[in-house]
């Protein structure tokens, strides 16, 4: 449905160019929920504004629903707009529109008439939950009732795709919660393609079945969503995981690990466990097979869409032989292990 | 008093509200597009006419620079191509017009200023033409702004119009400075200035409460 073909923008020229988006290839599919995150300036915004060339790229080709945008004027451009909805971190309601007159307002642009009008918000309004909000004002609103708002206008042209610019970053987490919802809502009931740009975890755990990291301009990172919190393939993508998580060794070992493994020192890892491993007593197996002990620093499980993972960091405790068998034991099963490095066992 | 004087009075303030009307209408009429074309066409926004921009600032910013009385000496020959005449109150209202464009289009440009630009953005990503975008998302989020502007400037015209007296155009202001402070009647000059502080006072309420009225934010 979205296809980003070879998409670079640069400002400026010359020595003082800045490459906001580097060669960007992404491909999501109808009805697909595809999450972008990264950290801020790494070129997400850009990205999602490239996709209704509100940003014109320097190169390359954006394609939604077979249709070459890039390729085309500026009238073309508008009708194909229509099929792309946007909603923004800032909502961007008019102040001087009632909730209604604000749903209202792509289609007056469309010159749809008043009477199909009403029968187009309503059902919009209902889609929402904001009825009986139809006659306030935004500034009357929460944060979550204005997104929502916002949402109800991006899908008064019945677009095929919506895209969110950090749409639930100016929420607090409950409202952020029920927004989500609502899109997965969406996303469902009306099959509605999804591009979403983010910097928070959370939105992507929730919601997205697909989710790119972009790093310097540069899509560094694509997987499905299970398998990016099981096992990033990046280091950022690492770094998001366990910050997401919380799952940090604790401070006093960090600063005692070592990149190398020495005379007397035992690896500490980082294990990430999916499907019917979380249920297998693994550890103590282990325990038992290999002859380390198994010394937990920290654990937890985490359900991502319907996925279960467990996650843990721990320090394997034997001889090089040994701890070197068990990992291997661990991979065996499936079991993404990432070493963070060595501790000199103390007595 | 005497009647005559009151009648003298009278024909004053109507003077006054005669110019400001119709130069504050007037001027509103030209001025709100200009204040529109000096926004559009800014680096960057959705007319962008970078070049022709700058030309209409630097027009706009002479407009505004030239004092008053000079100007309206300055435009007689033209004042008498419009309106016949260079004396009487509609050659008075001329200048007056003239002094008010550019004073109303930065007022407006001001106004369209505060406007946040995720707006138009979001009117774009909606395929509004540039049209539709002033017409449905800056003239209507902007009211409440352009309103205040055109109270400013009708208030800025009663002062200004004081000055008409120069080309015979009458009003209050001339009443004052011939009768009150020429003649010395202090009785007069005290009139005439408690009805323009009236006036002023009046046309401000009334643009306060159509900006509360304009404004949901």
């Amino acid at each position: 449905m979205i296809k980003l073909e070879g998409v670079s923008k640069t400002y400026g020229a010359g020595p003082t160019a800045v490459h906001a988006l580097k060669n960007i290839d992404l491909d999501v599919p109808q009805g697909a929920i595809h999450g972008v995150i990264g950290l801020s300036g790494a070129g997400k915004s850009t990205l999602i504004r490239c996709v209704n060339l509100l940003e014109r790229p320097t190169s390359g080709h954006v394609i939604v629903d077979g249709q070459d945008l890039t390729q085309q004027d500026s009238e073309a451009l508008r009708q194909s707009r229509h099929q792309l909805g946007m909603i923004f971190q800032h909502f961007n309601l008019l102040a001087s529109r009632t909730v209604f007159d604000n749903v209202a307002l792509p289609l007056e642009l469309m010159g749809v008439s008043k009477g199909e009008i009403r029968e187009r918000v309503e059902p919009l309004l209902d889609l929402t939950g904001l009825t009986d909000k139809a006659t306030q004002y935004p500034a009357q609103l929460s944060g979550g009732q204005k997104q929502r708002v916002a949402i109800a206008r991006a899908l008064a042209s019945r677009p095929k795709v919506l895209l969110c610019d950090e749409a639930t970053s100016a929420l607090d987490p409950q409202t952020t919660a029920s927004i989500l919802e609502l899109l997965q809502d969406i996303n469902r009931k009306l099959g509605l393609t999804i591009l979403l740009i983010t910097h928070e975890m959370e939105v992507v755990k929730s919601i997205c079945h697909r989710v790119g990291l972009i790093s310097d301009g540069e899509l560094v990172e694509e997987a499905d969503v299970g398998d990016f919190f099981t096992a990033p393939a990046t280091r950022l993508g690492r770094e998001f995981l366990n910050a997401f998580l919380e799952l940090e060794p604790p401070q006093a070992l960090v600063e005692r690990l070592e990149e190398t493994p020495g005379e007397h020192t035992h690896p500490v890892v980082r294990l990430a466990f999916s499907g019917a491993n979380v249920a297998t007593p693994l550890i103590s197996r282990l325990a038992r097979d290999s002859g380390v002990d198994v010394s937990i620093l920290q654990a937890k499980v985490e359900s991502i869409q319907g996925r279960t993972l467990g996650l843990m960091i721990a320090e394997l405790i034997g001889t090089p032989e040994t701890t070197s068998q068990a990992l291997t034991q661990l991979e065996s099963h499936d079991i993404n292990v990432e070493v963070l490095g060595h501790v000199q066992r103390d007595a | 008093m005497s009647s005559a004087m009151l009648e003298l009075i009278l024909e004053a303030t109507l003077d006054t509200l005669y110019m400001v009307a119709l130069s504050g209408a007037v001027s509103a009429v030209i001025g709100i597009p200009l204040g529109v074309l000096l926004y559009v066409t800014r680096p960057g926004q959705i007319l962008a006419q970078p070049v022709a921009q700058r030309v209409l600032g630097i027009v706009t910013n002479i407009g505004r620079s030239i004092p008053f009385i000079i100007l309206m000496v300055a435009i007689i020959p033209f004042t008498r191509l419009v309106v016949g005449s260079s004396i009487g109150t509609n050659a008075a209202i001329v200048p007056l017009i003239i002094a008010a464009i550019p004073f109303v289009a930065r007022l407006v440009e001001g106004a369209l200023n505060e406007i946040p630009p995720g707006l138009i953005e979001a009117a774009q990503a909606m395929g509004a033409t540039p049209v539709q975008i002033i017409t449905k998302v800056l003239l209507p989020e902007a009211k409440g702004g352009i309103i205040n502007g055109l109270t400013i400037t009708v208030v800025t015209l009663v002062s200004y119009s004081a000055m008409a007296g120069a080309v015979g155009g009458g009003g209050l202001g001339d009443l004052g400075i011939r009768y009150g402070y020429n003649r010395f009647e202090p009785l007069i000059m005290l009139i005439t200035v408690a009805i323009l502080v009236v006036m002023v006072q009046g046309f401000q309420s009334l643009g306060d409460r159509l900006v509360r009225k304009a404004d949901h934010k």
